[in-house]
């Protein structure tokens, strides 16, 4: 269907072989930089032969201390696979509520998504105290309120996908209010949401990444399948329309599984932003602007680029600890800046 | 993100008053008066009302003795009571816990509110933190009630000297006076007991779990450096601020000899540690040297610092005899 609906202005179809090998590269780049540098100042040459080591059938003398070897594949290797799974998944969500929502400006912080999410968590520390509750209750949380957004932003405008945007700031804003309430009245569940909202990469494990690879693998299959779908999304909802496609159906199931995979992120490493918009417009930017091509980009260079947040925010101030939240904006913003300036200076 | 900005910076506000951990930050430092505690020869005639006393607000004025006190910290509730001035407080916040039987109010330390603590009609409020968009005790001064605000302590100087403030805004200054000279005896005592035995060890302290810790700079670290430990943290500071957040894998590769759990009240215990990813076979771990302290006494800068001292010299002893 996509082939014949999508107008020639669409191009290219699927990314090119130096766009996904620049991916790849990049994205290992940043895997080995985060496994090689660290406080702990582990020898690069024994890390090296240690991972090399680790790989089942090969073998190779490291010579690293007991310790080294805990914090090189306890502490790092956990650290950084999560930092990839989140990466990937916040791009490709922020990819895909763009599609969805025909919005430059649509990420999970401007549905409600994330709030709402950071509302269900809250509760779940208020109410029960039970930490195997916060992640359901945040998918609860951020699903209720891209229900409530996109039920509010219809009613009050129709099919404009500029009123859902604004009815995502209501409810974000509502979702927020009411954390704050709860906070309040719960005192002493303050200091476990307080760290959990900041971003938990710091005290991450291999439980934490497994408990995510489900939800990522699942919410990222839909979405790289209906890349497509959101190029057709593109030529507006009457084209969509027009062309056959059921854009309601669609719509609902982009932004159902763009939810998941947010809330299943936020939930086990709290509120990381930016990622969502810096990602994929860089991508449009310097390799096109068809979802074939932006999407399964966003999982790369998402993946890559909180990767290398996350070494940031924790070799800069090192041996301390950066909120990685501060660091995505403090580089993503810069960096997106110049990568528009030179482009336009180029054309 | 920016949205919630505003409330991260309420909760790290509140987070920190949770466990009562000064909150001076680089805005409060550089507006406020520092804490210039008045010298023990400084002071005016005994209970000689009206008097002025400095506070962290600058000179506050007591007319008489105040006889209807509402103190907002739990620091400054447990130095009421420990100066002689229990009988004089009528209203503590929500948080307050200690000694036992204060007249515990559901006043909040981390969101005062104006009119709440005006009802109970006080004539003297302790304040130990002010959000920075409703300053409470400008509030008060309007309506001519008497606010000291008494910030977390830096140094031990800084607790000795909040002792006397409040020992003489209350009448209590002899009192003030002698508990402090109990305290530095009672300190020097446990020092010299301990004689060498905590020199050069080193430890980590840690108040939650994503590890942020207390360097030496802060009255919590100076507790520990007055037995000769060693704070992993203090590298880590970078900005100063004394409450730095370290990563795990440095705590883990820098394996200190002792770990003290500010955050056992939470459910961290040498349990939970092991557990965590990558410190399984820490020194500490191995060594039975995790010590859970009670969360209240580790961060509350008042009297019971002798306590936290006392916990501390029992772990160094304990350690030194198991080597």
């Amino acid at each position: 269907m996509s082939q014949t609906s999508t107008p020639t202005l669409i191009a290219p179809a699927r990314p090119g072989r130096p766009a996904l090998g620049i991916a790849v590269a990049v994205l290992g780049v940043a895997v080995l930089g985060g496994l090689l540098v660290g406080p702990a100042r582990i020898d690069v040459g024994g890390a090296i032969a240690a991972l090399y080591d680790a790989i089942p059938g090969f073998e190779s003398a490291h010579g690293l201390t007991e310790v080294e070897q805990r914090v090189l594949f306890d502490i790092r290797l956990p650290r950084v696979v999560m930092g990839a799974l989140v990466g990937a998944v916040l791009a490709l969500a922020g990819a895909a509520y763009q599609g969805v929502f025909r919005n430059p400006l649509a990420d999970p912080y401007l549905l409600g998504v994330a709030a709402g999410a950071g509302l269900g968590a809250t509760l779940a520390f208020a109410w029960t105290g039970n930490e195997a509750l916060v992640a359901p209750l945040a998918l609860a949380g951020g699903l209720a309120a891209v229900v409530v957004t996109y039920t509010l932003g219809r009613s009050v405008g129709g099919r404009t996908a500029t009123s859902l945007i604004l009815a995502g700031v209501a409810v974000a804003a509502f979702a927020t209010a009411l954390q704050t309430y709860v906070l309040q009245r719960h005192v002493e569940s303050i200091r476990e949401v307080y760290s959990w909202i900041l971003g938990r990469l710091v005290t991450v494990g291999w439980v934490n990444v497994l408990a995510l690879l489900p939800y990522a693998v699942v919410a990222g299959a839909v979405l790289v399948a209906a890349r497509r779908l959101l190029d057709v999304l593109g030529l507006g909802d009457e084209e969509a329309i027009a062309l056959g496609l059921n854009v309601t159906r669609v719509r609902w199931v982009v932004v159902t599984a763009a939810t998941l995979a947010t809330a299943a992120a936020v939930s086990v490493s709290g509120l990381i932003g930016f990622v969502g918009i810096i990602v994929p417009h860089t991508i449009r930017i310097l390799f096109g602007w068809s979802y074939r091509v932006i999407v399964p980009l966003s999982v790369l260079f998402g993946a890559a680029f909180l990767v290398i947040a996350d070494l940031a925010a924790r070799t800069l101030v090192a041996p301390g600890e950066l909120p990685i939240g501060v660091v995505t904006a403090f580089f993503g913003a810069p960096f997106f800046l110049i990568v528009l300036r030179s482009l336009r200076r180029a054309s | 993100m920016r949205r919630i900005a505003p409330i991260l910076a309420l909760l790290l506000f509140a987070a920190c008053a949770t466990d009562a951990t000064p909150t001076t930050t680089t805005v409060d430092s550089a507006t406020t008066t520092p804490a210039t505690q008045p010298a023990p020869g400084s002071i005016g005639p005994a209970s000689g009302f009206p008097l002025t006393v400095m506070a962290d607000n600058g000179e506050v004025t007591i007319e008489k003795r105040p006889e209807a006190i509402v103190s907002l910290s739990p620091t400054a509730t447990e130095m009421l009571f420990a100066v002689g001035a229990g009988d004089q407080v009528i209203a503590v916040d929500d948080q307050s816990d200690f000694p036992t039987g204060v007249p515990t109010s559901d006043l909040s330390g981390f969101t005062p509110n104006l009119e709440a603590i005006l009802s109970y009609q006080p004539d003297l409020v302790i304040l130990s933190f002010e959000p920075a968009d409703s300053p409470v005790s400008e509030g008060l001064a309007a309506t001519g009630v008497s606010t000291l605000v008494l910030d977390g302590a830096q140094t031990l100087d800084d607790v000795y000297g909040q002792i006397e403030v409040i020992g003489k805004a209350t009448g209590n200054q002899e009192a003030a006076t002698a508990l402090n000279l109990a305290m530095q005896a009672e300190i020097d005592e446990i020092v010299s007991d301990t004689a060498s035995s905590g020199q050069g060890l080193t430890y980590y302290h840690e108040l939650d779990p994503s590890f942020f810790t207390a360097t030496s700079e802060t009255f919590i670290g100076q507790i520990y450096s007055l037995l000769g430990l060693v704070n992993i943290a203090d590298q880590a500071d970078t900005e100063g601020i004394g409450y730095p957040q370290l990563s795990a894998e440095y705590i883990v590769s820098q394996d200190p000899d002792l770990i003290f759990l500010a955050d056992a009240d939470f459910g961290e215990s040498a349990e939970t540690l092991a557990e965590r990813p990558g410190w399984g076979g820490m020194t500490a771990l191995d060594d039975g040297a995790v010590v859970e302290l009670d969360g209240d006494i580790a961060s509350r800068w008042g009297p019971r610092i002798v306590n936290f001292l006392a916990t501390v010299a029992d772990a160094v002893k304990t350690h030194a005899s198991a080597a």
